[in-house]
């Protein structure tokens, strides 16, 4: 089975390389080290490692200096409100709020150097390198845009989902073993979201975007948590009973073992 | 041994949650009360969500009361008609409760409510609990005989229509303060995660002229019923009952509870309730101190689930 899901995903993923390939010299070719990845009990966080290569064909110009490469991954998209707390009437309480909508729960960009070096700003900015580029639309009142890279609310959103390593960036973690062999690691704290997990690696020389292509994994929990958390959602009445006679059982059960006369 | 809790969404150590339900367990066995008011804040400072530890404790309580209420039960220490009538007004006052949780979570100020409601009642309950154990302390020591304040005068309660007879507590009342008590206990049970043991019984004893003897069993009954429809109401509505949760909580609780209830029987009643006031104090000022100090970020993020 698992078997089965990765080898339809690279299948995916080199069909994809290969339909953007015709255009170009240039084509890639990656693979993560797990398509699946299982959220168990005890899970504390764990790496997953993407490697690749670029294929040249006889049409590449040899005078390259050499290849930039970008990662980005992208987690299942939700709706998120931040909300500021402001001190009213002595107390700190929230007061502002902005939503950010359908933006990803987990983010993070990779690449081998600074994004500064890789392209110009302009690009940086057309192809959302790092997180100060990536897109998060909000709300801001009737409308629906991003905003400036310092406005406080999206500072603050990218900054808390930093802190819990749920956003990251990273501009060495890509790592060209040779001119044409990369690898790097993808790491996934223990509160990673459950769900589709979207990679898309872009690959630059001189500035310019020359090809990029897609992969995916998936992040699914398994178990008793899992088990307990998809009733809690589905089934909240069943829920609640088993819950609740569980509470009578383990009271009940102490008035037995603790009982004195 | 770390767990992962699978509606908090967090790993938690489990014997730290364990430590936590036996300690709370302790004193709620020692001074007879269900605990909630000290657990829901616990598991808040350990970063649980505070709508989770709410919902949750709600079960952990029914545990930690079913015990008690059996143990009452068997003492025929439990009035069941008066148990009756207070959980008509309970169960409106829980679902009144868990409504109205669900209109300040949908509005982002559920956790000022839970922090200032903690504030309000715990400081209030905790100062006059220490004062009364203090006094009490004082006249002991100054070889006063302590005057039992039942006073005979019938307030205005006892004028009240509607009375019925409640046989087991050998008292004649109106049900209208009794309905209302309930669900006043019910509300603030279903807002803020506790059983309301610690508000209910002084209620009973002073206003209620409950006598001792049926007090505690039967307020027991009342925190039994009202946390299980709690429970419910909160899975149903909330899906926030983290059930791996409760039962380490229950589990730690029940087992501390026992050894507290021998502890308890050792203190004189006057420094358990001064003890007692005192823990009460000391959990409403750290709400307090919370909310006046300027928090390490201004900012939070939850996701909001439905779009638009």
């Amino acid at each position: 089975m698992i078997a089965r899901t990765s080898f339809a995903a690279l299948g995916l993923a080199l069909g994809m390389a290969g339909t953007v390939g015709v255009a170009h010299a240039e084509r890639l070719i990656v693979s993560v080290s797990n398509h699946r990845v299982t959220v168990t009990p005890n899970y504390s966080g764990e790496e997953l490692v993407l490697f690749g290569s670029v294929e040249k064909d006889a049409s590449a110009p040899t005078h390259r200096a050499g290849y930039d490469l970008v990662v980005t991954v992208a987690g299942p998209r939700a709706d998120m409100v931040t909300r500021r707390k402001e001190r009213k009437f002595g107390i700190w309480i929230n007061t502002d709020y902005r939503q950010f909508l359908q933006v990803p729960s987990y983010l993070a960009l990779f690449a081998n150097r600074p994004f500064d070096a890789i392209a110009s700003p302009e690009v940086e900015r057309r192809q959302q390198l790092g997180l100060n580029n990536v897109l998060l639309t909000q709300r801001v009142g009737p409308d629906y845009a991003d905003v400036v890279p310092n406005d406080a609310f999206r500072s603050a959103f990218v900054r808390l989902r930093s802190e819990h390593g749920l956003y990251r960036e990273d501009t060495s973690a890509v790592t060209f073993l040779t001119p044409t062999l990369f690898r790097t690691g993808i790491p996934l704290p223990a509160e990673v979201p459950i769900g589709t997990y979207d990679v898309e690696i872009k690959l630059f020389a001189d500035g310019a975007l020359l090809t990029r292509t897609e992969t995916a994994f998936e992040i699914v929990k398994v178990g008793f948590e899992q088990f307990v958390a998809t009733s809690a959602r589905q089934n909240g009445f069943i829920y609640g009973l088993v819950t609740a006679a569980m509470a009578l059982m383990t009271g009940w059960m102490a008035s037995i073992v603790f009982r004195k006369d | 041994m770390q767990l992962y809790l699978p509606i908090a969404e967090i790993p938690v150590n489990i014997f730290v949650i364990l430590a936590m339900g036996a300690a709370v367990g302790f004193v709620s066995g020692m001074f007879g009360i269900g605990g909630g008011f000290l657990m829901t804040p616990l598991l808040i400072f350990i970063g649980i969500t505070p709508a989770v530890a709410v919902a949750s404790v709600a079960s952990h309580i029914a545990a930690s009361s079913f015990s008690g209420a059996l143990t009452y039960w068997r003492r025929r220490a439990i009035d069941p008609a008066l148990a009756a009538v207070l959980l008509c007004g309970g169960t409106i006052g829980t679902a009144l409760g868990v409504w109205t949780f669900t209109l300040l979570r949908s509005l982002g100020q559920l956790d000022l409510m839970i922090a200032l409601a903690y504030v309000v009642l715990l400081t209030t309950v905790g100062g006059l609990m220490c004062w009364e154990g203090l006094r009490a302390m004082m006249r002991v020591r100054r070889g006063i005989a302590v005057p039992m304040r039942r006073s005979g005068s019938r307030g205005w309660i006892h004028g009240l229509p509607l009375k019925m007879r409640f046989k087991r507590s050998k008292i004649y009342l109106s049900v209208i303060p009794v309905v209302t008590v309930g669900a006043i206990i019910g509300f603030i049970g279903a807002v803020m995660g506790i059983g309301g043991g610690f508000i209910l019984v002084p209620i009973m004893i002073y206003l209620l002229r409950v006598p001792t003897s049926t007090v505690i069993g039967t307020s027991m009954v009342l925190t039994l019923v009202t946390m299980l429809f709690a429970t419910m109401l909160h899975a149903v509505t909330n899906h926030l009952v983290d059930a791996v949760l409760a039962l380490i909580l229950m589990i730690g609780g029940v087992t501390g509870a026992q050894f507290g209830a021998r502890a308890g029987q050792k203190i004189r009643g006057e420094h358990l309730r001064l003890l007692l006031g005192c823990i009460i104090l000391a959990v409403g000022i750290r709400f307090a101190i919370e909310l006046v100090i300027r928090p390490g970020d201004l900012f939070t993020i939850r996701e909001s689930g439905v779009a638009g």
